[in-house]
């Protein structure tokens, strides 16, 4: 049984705790028995690969990626194999709409190394979206045979639901993340548009605290990306998402 | 006349059809020319797909700067007259493609939402 909690953010995210830190994060995911964590940042993943080789060393299998905004302003969660991480930053750096980070209003965005030292502050605002639209991003992060996660789907704002009514016939992703309270078989029973997708559920994680306070149990054959990705689409052996 | 049937008309709109406001307002047709006879009887503007669907009406113009192929699902489901695409903003290939499956016309404008809402709705009240 692998516990997996595949929506947490650092101190990188402008809304991301101070104390949401390469070590911090690791210690909470071990605390909650989590066994795979996905970092994602708001349109950036500049503190994955820290927290990656922090949780190498404990165990803790670390996706990288991040929450990407589309066009649309739809949060998407996307995940890559390390070796693409660099193409995968420089698409969201090459198509963010960039506007100056005011720190006082939004928050600081950091990249950090594991001794918690500030090795980069990112000057504009990560939160805004991208000039590309919910379907070429996600045929991007396939191109480089990545993971597509819609966030949160039935949230009220920043989702698909919110901002686009219904998915997109012809969306491909993996899965489809609920929000914490959500039953996904009444969703499904409503919207047909969902139908044919696994279920996730996963923490949004701002602050340390409320790490693996929604996870989902996956059930990889190896503790890899394929593997996770696999895990992912099963149909004879789908996520089950739990709530603490 | 009655009292209530004059409160009535005050909150009418004009009928007009699609041709007449683009006509009106020099607006680009993107798609689905053959359907500019649909009858237009007020306007929503909102770039929330979500809010489209629960609010508005039948026969409403729609203002929007999403370009997103959803939003001829959702211009279908409420039977809208057109949407206008404003700031320049151009339709998706598989927006127009539905544009015309759906026969409900695509438009374009220049203008932002807020001058070309002022100028819809003086023309309609």
């Amino acid at each position: 049984m692998t516990r997996a909690d595949l929506h947490i953010h650092t101190v990188l995210s402008p809304c991301g705790d101070i104390e949401m830190t390469p070590q911090n994060i690791i210690s909470r995911a071990i605390e909650e028995g989590l066994d795979i964590i996905g970092i994602a940042d708001h349109n950036s993943t500049l503190n994955c690969l820290e927290i990656r080789r922090v949780g190498a060393e404990k165990s803790v299998y670390v996706l990288c990626g991040a929450e990407v905004t589309t066009r649309e302003e739809v949060h998407v969660l996307c995940f890559v194999e390390p070796d693409k991480l660099g193409d995968l930053q420089f698409f969201l750096e090459s198509n963010i709409i960039k506007v100056p980070n005011n720190p006082d209003v939004f928050g600081y965005q950091l990249a950090v190394n594991v001794n918690e030292e500030v090795l980069e502050e990112v000057d504009y605002l990560l939160v805004n979206a991208l000039n590309k639209s919910i379907e070429e991003i996600s045929e991007f992060v396939h191109s480089l045979d990545g993971i597509v996660i819609p966030a949160h789907i039935d949230k009220g704002s920043n989702s698909i639901y919110s901002q686009l009514g219904f998915l997109p016939f012809g969306m491909v992703a993996e899965a489809l993340e609920v929000s914490q309270n959500a039953d996904s078989s009444l969703m499904v029973a409503k919207d047909k548009s969902i139908r044919g997708f696994n279920f996730i559920k996963s923490s949004d994680a701002h602050y340390p605290y409320e790490i693996g306070r929604a996870y989902t149990i996956i059930h990889p054959e190896e503790l890899s990306f394929e593997g996770i990705k696999s895990a992912l689409l099963s149909v004879s052996n789908p996520p089950e998402y739990r709530v603490k | 006349m009655t009292q209530d049937s004059i409160k009535f008309k005050l909150f009418q709109y004009n009928t007009m059809n699609v041709k007449d406001v683009v006509e009106r307002l020099s607006l680009n047709v993107f798609s689905a020319t053959e359907a500019l006879d649909r009858e237009v009887t007020g306007g929503y503007a909102s770039d929330l797909l979500s809010d489209v669907m629960g609010h508005a009406q039948e026969g409403h113009i729609w203002i929007t700067l999403q370009t997103h192929k959803n939003i001829m699902a959702v211009a279908s489901l409420k039977d809208l007259a057109a949407i206008v695409l404003v700031k320049g903003f151009e339709p998706d290939k598989d927006t127009m493609e539905l544009s015309v499956k759906e026969g409900i016309p695509v438009l374009g404008t220049k203008m932002q939402a807020f001058e070309l809402a002022g100028k819809l709705y003086e023309m309609l009240k």
